[in-house]
């Protein structure tokens, strides 16, 4: 508690200092004064507007000086691109990506552990099922263009907003499987034998799960019955072609795991869009049918070391410019719809990328509490 | 470590107790003291805060709810699987290790070759995590050089690689499991003294007498003190297991999988409960140790 209290009276005694310093800039806005906040109003900020607009925004992120962000792999849904353009637009902004690798469990279990600390994590990327059982750890905060996220994608008070989805996708070496992949089926024929991978156990990583249940929607299942998905996976097992190798960027190119099950952004990404670091024979084919999507969610430690830091990522997340690069990194940005109507969308590659998908499947809480109790009691024995 | 440390404690704590009575109270506690604190710090205060854990529920309220996570048929089963896994490579270690020790007793102390061998085990010991995963995902995994080679002689799908499943660990716990067998069986079969053999000669035994009579029994203790260490080294090996299965299938695996999961959460206080039971495990192996260990020592006085 004492460290907090120290904490808290630095960042005061900063900002003590810059309303100083900042006295005279302040007047040249061009919309309104900005307001100097502490800590403690920082982090109960809902709209850029506490802060005075966007200038004020600005202003006390860039005294922060700091945006702790975690579990963005680079590759992942253009994370690279986008915290690199954070930081060329912010310049006094240095961001420090904590486990990037690590899963929704990990970013809950760091802002527990380091609560209070200037190293806790300010935002978060995170699952639904997780984000569920950890309201209480996030502060309502509205962007600027809070009116362009549909209503169903985000809380009515703020708490969170869906970011970007991917498409469950299937990856594969055309070099190594001339024929393609054109129904799930096709991945159990003797040549993918040890050729298959998921992201991970199922009962742990959420991309995992979502292959499962893609494939139980693709062999007649459906949201409230991921059966057929484990079936899947034991057929698979059965017939030597499921490999237990946790597949990354560098399996996919050294051709070790020649068959990913993945979100389309991850498979996207680790293909020839990676240059040199990818696979350049690398496909990635959404099934036809009934596709799955999962989108994951924006929120703000509502303990954030860095409150304002914190929140002009968001304001910068929902840019058009930043939406655009999610969108060419395969993952379908939650304002697609408004940018779309108001031509902001990146046109080019929204065609590369193709449309964004009309109708796929979604598991409500109900449905991914339900699928979850299910795999932990089915899996091991399917794959074991 | 843990491992380590406690049986180099079962075997000195009788033979020191008489001598410490007689000796005055000094200042010679304040050596230990940088050691005490450094264990407690980074090993004992986790520990228990870990075991601790368990025994709450996530909104901190106590329970022993947890403790169904040892009805869990998965958890069972990946209990036989740490098991069976710990099992196969301090075993097959500890044969491999010491008949290595007993081909560099006919050597050369400080020949080359012994020399090599010796240096080669203390560093080859400690060459664990994901630096092992990998040497061995480069040399026999899915596209590494021995199986790339044998797929190209005999067809694509003549060969799978090994190193993926549990049992397949076995293979790659012995890179360090036999090392350190080596380094710390050798010592012991050292301390056998030629003269021993010598009298089981002399007397009309035979070389199969000897070991049976004489060379095993004094033997065994520090065989069977070695092979503990070398399960307790496979048991608590987490990186090189994650490094190389993605889909669970020992203890310290389902300890992240209950940490770290996003599709069923709310499991995270049954890591305490599983580390308890690993733990658990250790503790009875460490007794049955004591155990042998006093017997053993009965006629070595």
């Amino acid at each position: 508690m004492k460290t907090r209290y120290l904490a808290g009276a630095a960042v005061l005694a900063a900002a003590a200092l810059a309303l100083t310093a900042c006295a005279g800039t302040a007047g040249s806005g061009s919309t309104g004064s900005t307001k100097t906040l502490t800590l403690a109003e920082a982090q109960k900020a809902t709209s850029v507007a506490d802060f005075g607009g966007m200038a004020g925004l600005v202003a006390a992120a860039n005294k922060e000086g700091h945006l702790n962000v975690i579990t963005l792999p680079p590759s992942w849904a253009n994370y690279g691109q986008i915290i690199q353009g954070f930081e060329k637009k912010y310049p006094g902004i240095k961001i420090n990506s904590e486990n990037p690798d690590g899963s929704s469990a990990d970013e809950v279990a760091a802002a527990k552990a380091q609560k209070g600390q200037s190293t806790a994590p300010d935002v978060f990327d995170i699952g639904t099922a997780v984000m569920n059982q950890n309201l209480d750890l996030f502060a309502p905060y509205k962007v600027q263009s809070w009116g362009d996220i549909p209503a169903d994608y985000k809380d009515a008070d703020g708490l969170w907003y869906y970011d970007y989805t991917g498409l469950m996708s299937v990856g594969y070496d055309t070099k190594k499987f001339p024929g393609g992949v054109k129904k799930i089926d096709d991945l159990l024929g003797s040549d993918f034998k040890n050729s298959v991978a998921i992201k991970g156990d199922p009962t742990q990583a959420n991309e995992a799960a979502s292959a499962v249940y893609m494939a139980a929607l693709q062999s007649g299942g459906s949201a409230d019955d991921v059966q057929p998905g484990v079936d899947f996976f034991q057929k698979l097992k059965q017939a030597g072609n499921f490999l237990s190798t946790l597949p990354t960027q560098a399996t996919v190119a050294s051709g070790e795991t020649p068959v990913v099950i993945q979100w389309s952004f991850n498979n996207v990404a680790w293909g020839p869009a990676a240059g040199s670091a990818g696979n350049p024979n690398w496909k990635t084919v959404v099934l036809p049918g009934a596709g799955l999507g999962s989108y994951y969610n924006q929120t703000i430690n509502a303990d954030s070391p860095n409150p304002a830091a914190a929140r002009l990522w968001e304001e910068y997340l929902y840019t058009p410019a930043v939406q655009n690069l999610f969108l060419a990194a395969g993952a379908y940005p939650a304002q697609l719809a408004a940018m779309e109507k108001a031509k902001t969308v990146d046109a080019a590659t929204l065609s590369k990328v193709g449309a964004a998908p009309k109708n796929f499947v979604q598991l409500t809480a109900d449905q991914a509490t339900k699928a979850a109790t299910l795999l932990s009691s089915k899996w091991a024995a399917a794959v074991g | 470590m843990t491992a380590l440390a406690s049986n180099r404690g079962a075997g000195a704590t009788p033979r020191r107790r008489g001598a410490r009575s007689t000796r005055r109270p000094g200042t010679g506690w304040i050596g230990l003291v940088p050691f005490s604190v450094y264990a407690i710090l980074f090993l004992g205060i986790p520990a228990v805060l870990a075991v601790a854990s368990g025994f709450f529920t996530s909104a901190g309220t106590f329970t022993i709810s947890n403790f169904s996570a040892f009805g869990d048929p998965v958890i069972l089963k990946d209990l036989v699987g740490s098991l069976g896994l710990s099992a196969a490579s301090a075993v097959l270690g500890a044969v491999i290790g010491a008949l290595v020790c007993y081909a560099m007793l006919g050597m050369n102390p400080d020949g080359w070759l012994r020399t090599v061998v010796d240096s080669a085990a203390s560093v080859l010991a400690q060459f664990g995590g994901v630096m092992l995963a990998f040497a061995f995902i480069a040399t026999i995994g899915n596209q590494g050089l021995l199986i790339v080679i044998l797929k190209q002689l005999f067809g694509e799908n003549s060969v799978s690689s090994p190193i993926y499943t549990v049992p397949g660990l076995t293979l790659v716990y012995l890179y360090f499991e036999i090392p350190l067998m080596v380094l710390t069986f050798m010592p012991a079969l050292e301390g056998l003294k030629p003269a021993w053999g010598e009298a089981v000669a002399t007397l009309g035994g035979s070389r199969w007498t000897y070991w049976r009579k004489v060379g095993f029994p004094i033997l065994a203790p520090a065989f069977f003190g070695c092979m503990i260490l070398l399960f307790a080294n496979a048991f608590s090996s987490f990186a090189t297991a994650a490094a190389l299965i993605s889909q669970g299938g020992i203890w310290p695996l389902d300890i992240q999988r209950a940490l770290t999961s996003e599709t069923v959460v709310g499991h995270e206080n049954e890591a305490g409960v599983i580390a308890l039971g690993m733990i658990v495990v250790m503790v009875v192996l460490m007794s049955a140790y004591g155990v042998l260990q006093r017997r053993a020592a009965r006629w070595e006085r």
